[in-house]
């Protein structure tokens, strides 16, 4: 599997990824060990979480619980962004706010350079993985190190993560095992993971204690006591987040909530329906840099707000439900597409069903517009959205918004750009024949009688299946044909 | 997965006597065998079958590829072959989700949509929950497989009925198969659209369909049959699916298999 190619200057390096969408797909289906290493995973974490939610009643409410905690807080969100600027900074923790990736980018960068700092340790951050924070503070002689086992097998690799919270799930213990004597001096050759990790994680241990800067994500911020949270497993969260003597986080704006009270049931669902861990091994609260009379934290914390294309999907009711997502994976991890061509093949940062949702906002619809269409509509990821994100319905709007005519009202970047002129007058065309009673009868009249001139390869679907054949005589024809007999009798 | 879902909460109608049957565009072209024996199961229950002959296609197609105007039309001209207030069986699952659910949108600004969309059953889950039909079995013992399209599944909420009337019959052994809920890969212009992986997706449907030996599966919806039995016939496979309601009629009306 090849790495998404990354230039660091072009604010789109992802959309190029994602045009490439249906190239990526036929690589990625034709590599059978990738398959059989997704299949194997997914599996995995469909049955964890359904072990994790054995009263189905206890799910619902709790979905329906947090799907309204979710709601409400983007009822209100101008005002919890600014009430959680006020708390934080109260706290003593510092708020940038940023619109594009580029300016998220340039912040953390000069904050590094104001503490004249070389190395940076990260927790695993999906949006620092949509500003590419990696790549710009290398090109600024800023070393980054991934500290998620999961990023730093793909940072070893050169690659990006495949999976929003399993960033490494592509490959499997053999793989990174050989990744692994290639990159760790002294390593010694096994494929028992416990054993495996530990010597990564012996690696990672030194780097924690020589990092400058920390750099961290956040699963909820709290606007009522200003807080940051922080889900993880690994307990390299809470290195980052308090080792080094600065710490940044950043964000997407929508994960502030309003009450403290808000997160226990999002904390239960979103561990539950991730991984199917009753709770994480490490939950992180970070309300403050270092007190006087602490023995350690950060002297200074600050968190950046990233926008990057939420104001639109915010801009829009139903498009807005988008913003609900607490990032879990539930739904790429029962979606069949993403189980068959895996997560590298969408060319985002967020792959699956979300990723399919979300980045049409941030990469513009005409970099995108193959990823809504990718979908059998099945309903398995809106089925299992702790939040009840109406993902198959959210996929339909987004077609209708490709293929929407050019002076349409605007609503996103890049709208009507998947509009092909003979595909709309196919449909045109389709609909005039279908509401029309006398018409269709006509036209399947002759269909059912020439329907031996029908063509036995249709395109895509005679590639792997028999074209289907049309009856003599029509439903319509036989049912009055029985209708004229039973009178006759 | 949640059955307490409030979408498939509905009440059902007693026994009527008079129902509409929508056929479905797919069964009208090209499998009109399982529209006429739907007919004739439910005129076997003692009640008369209404088929309007203006029906053509729920939309569906046009709605899926983001084309609302076009599929609204199509929509509309339905809805109006159907005055009369007596529930609208439906021979596939997908078709009655679009009619049943996303009619409610796409119509929203057409009076008494609501009360359209709440007329619109499913073939099996009426069966079901409407006739509570009791079924004898006059076929030879066999074992078979079930198939319930997404739709009917997660939409219609219906894979529960079409179990439970395989399972009435006596000399049925229904068969599980691996990834049973899982999509076959059709998803209409999906299947067109994105080939390569709606092939990969109906490869391991009929995969694991092969796997459990039957030699027929059962499914309520054609777009997926034509999909499964598509790449069964391609593989030269004698394994086929056909439509509850030919499987039931031929099962359990007497002589109706003879």
């Amino acid at each position: 599997m090849s790495a998404v190619q990354v230039n660091p200057n072009d604010e789109s390096k992802y959309a190029a990824s994602a045009r490439a969408f249906r190239d990526n797909v036929t690589r990625d289906l034709a590599n059978d060990e990738l398959r059989s290493n997704f299949r194997g995973a997914m599996d995995y974490l469909m049955d964890k979480r359904k072990t994790a939610f054995n009263d189905a009643e206890e799910l619902e409410t709790l979905r329906e619980q947090c799907k309204l905690i979710k709601q409400r807080g983007l009822v209100k969100l101008p005002h919890l962004l600014e009430q959680l600027e006020e708390k934080l900074t109260a706290n003593g923790i510092q708020v940038h706010w940023a619109e594009t990736i580029t300016e998220a980018n340039e912040i953390i960068a000069q904050l590094i350079e104001s503490k004249n700092g070389k190395t940076v340790v990260k927790g695993k951050s999906m949006v620092s993985e949509e500003t590419a924070l990696n790549d710009h503070l290398e090109t600024q002689g800023i070393e980054c190190l991934e500290s998620d086992m999961g990023e730093y097998i793909v940072q070893l690799a050169k690659e990006h993560p495949s999976h929003i919270i399993m960033p490494a799930i592509h490959q499997n213990k053999k793989q990174v095992a050989d990744l692994f004597v290639k990159n760790i001096e002294g390593f010694e050759h096994t494929t028992d993971v416990d054993a495996l990790i530990q010597q990564g994680r012996n690696v990672l241990r030194d780097k924690f204690c020589q990092a400058d800067v920390g750099v961290s994500g956040v699963n909820f911020a709290v606007a009522e006591t200003g807080t940051l949270c922080l889900v993880e497993n690994e307990g390299n969260g809470r290195m980052c987040t308090t080792v080094p003597d600065l710490h940044i986080a950043i964000t997407g704006i929508e994960k502030v909530v309003e009450h403290l009270a808000d997160v226990p049931p999002l904390l239960s669902l979103l561990t539950r329906s991730a991984t199917g861990q009753a709770i994480s091994t490490y939950f992180n609260m970070i309300s403050h840099p270092r007190q006087p009379g602490e023995r350690d934290g950060p002297s200074e914390v600050h968190l950046v707000l990233l926008d990057n294309g939420r104001s639109q999907m915010y801009s829009d009711d139903e498009l807005r439900q988008t913003l609900q997502c607490i990032r879990c994976g539930a739904c790429m991890n029962h979606c069949p597409v993403y189980t068959r061509i895996g997560g590298h093949a969408y060319g985002t940062v967020y792959p699956g069903p979300i990723g399919k949702i979300v980045s049409p906002h941030m990469l513009g619809l005409e970099a995108t517009t193959n990823l809504p269409t990718a979908s059998s509509l099945c309903g398995a990821c809106g089925e299992v959205c702790p939040v009840k994100i109406p993902i198959p319905k959210l996929l339909l709007r987004l077609r209708q918004e490709s293929v929407k005519a050019p002076n349409a009202p605007q609503v996103m970047k890049g709208q009507g750009s998947g509009r092909k002129s003979s595909e709309a007058i196919i449909w045109s065309l389709w609909s005039i024949m279908h509401k029309s009673p006398l018409l269709y009868r006509v036209g399947m009249w002759f269909a059912t009688r020439l329907r031996y001139l029908m063509p036995s390869k249709i395109g895509a679907w005679t590639v792997a299946r028999s074209a289907p054949k049309l009856a003599p005589r029509t439903l319509h024809e036989r049912v009055k044909a029985r209708q004229q007999t039973a009178k006759g009798k | 997965m949640s059955q307490l879902n409030t979408l498939h909460l509905r009440a059902y109608p007693v026994k009527p006597t008079q129902v509409y049957l929508y056929g479905t565009c797919l069964a009208d072209s090209l499998f009109p065998n399982s529209g006429i024996d739907a007919i004739e199961f439910l005129e076997l229950q003692g009640i008369e079958v209404l088929y309007p002959q203006g029906q053509s296609c729920c939309g569906q197609p046009a709605y899926n590829s983001g084309y609302t105007d076009q599929a609204k039309a199509v929509a509309l001209a339905q809805i109006k072959h159907f005055p009369l207030d007596i529930p609208i069986i439906i021979i596939s699952g997908s078709c009655g989700g679009m009619m049943r659910h996303h009619y409610k949108d796409l119509l929203k600004d057409e009076p008494g949509i609501e009360k359209f969309c709440d007329r619109i059953f499913e073939f099996t889950e009426f069966l079901v929950n409407s006739l509570k039909v009791q079924l004898d079995d006059y076929g030879e013992p066999e074992r078979v497989a079930l198939h319930t399209s997404c739709a009917a599944r997660r939409e219609m909420g219906v894979h529960i009925t079409g179990r439970k009337l395989i399972e009435q019959l006596e000399n049925v052994q229904l068969i599980t198969h691996d990834y049973e809920s899982e999509c076959c890969g059709f998803g209409g212009t999906f299947s067109i659209k994105h080939g390569d992986i709606s092939n990969a997706m109906v490869g391991d449907k009929t995969k694991n369909l092969l796997d459990t030996g039957v030699v027929r599966y059962v499914s309520a919806d054609w777009g997926c049959m034509m999909n499964i039995n598509g790449s069964l016939e391609h593989q030269q496979k004698s394994l086929r699916g056909e439509h509850i309601a030919s499987y039931l009629l031929a099962r359990s009306a007497k002589g109706a298999n003879s």
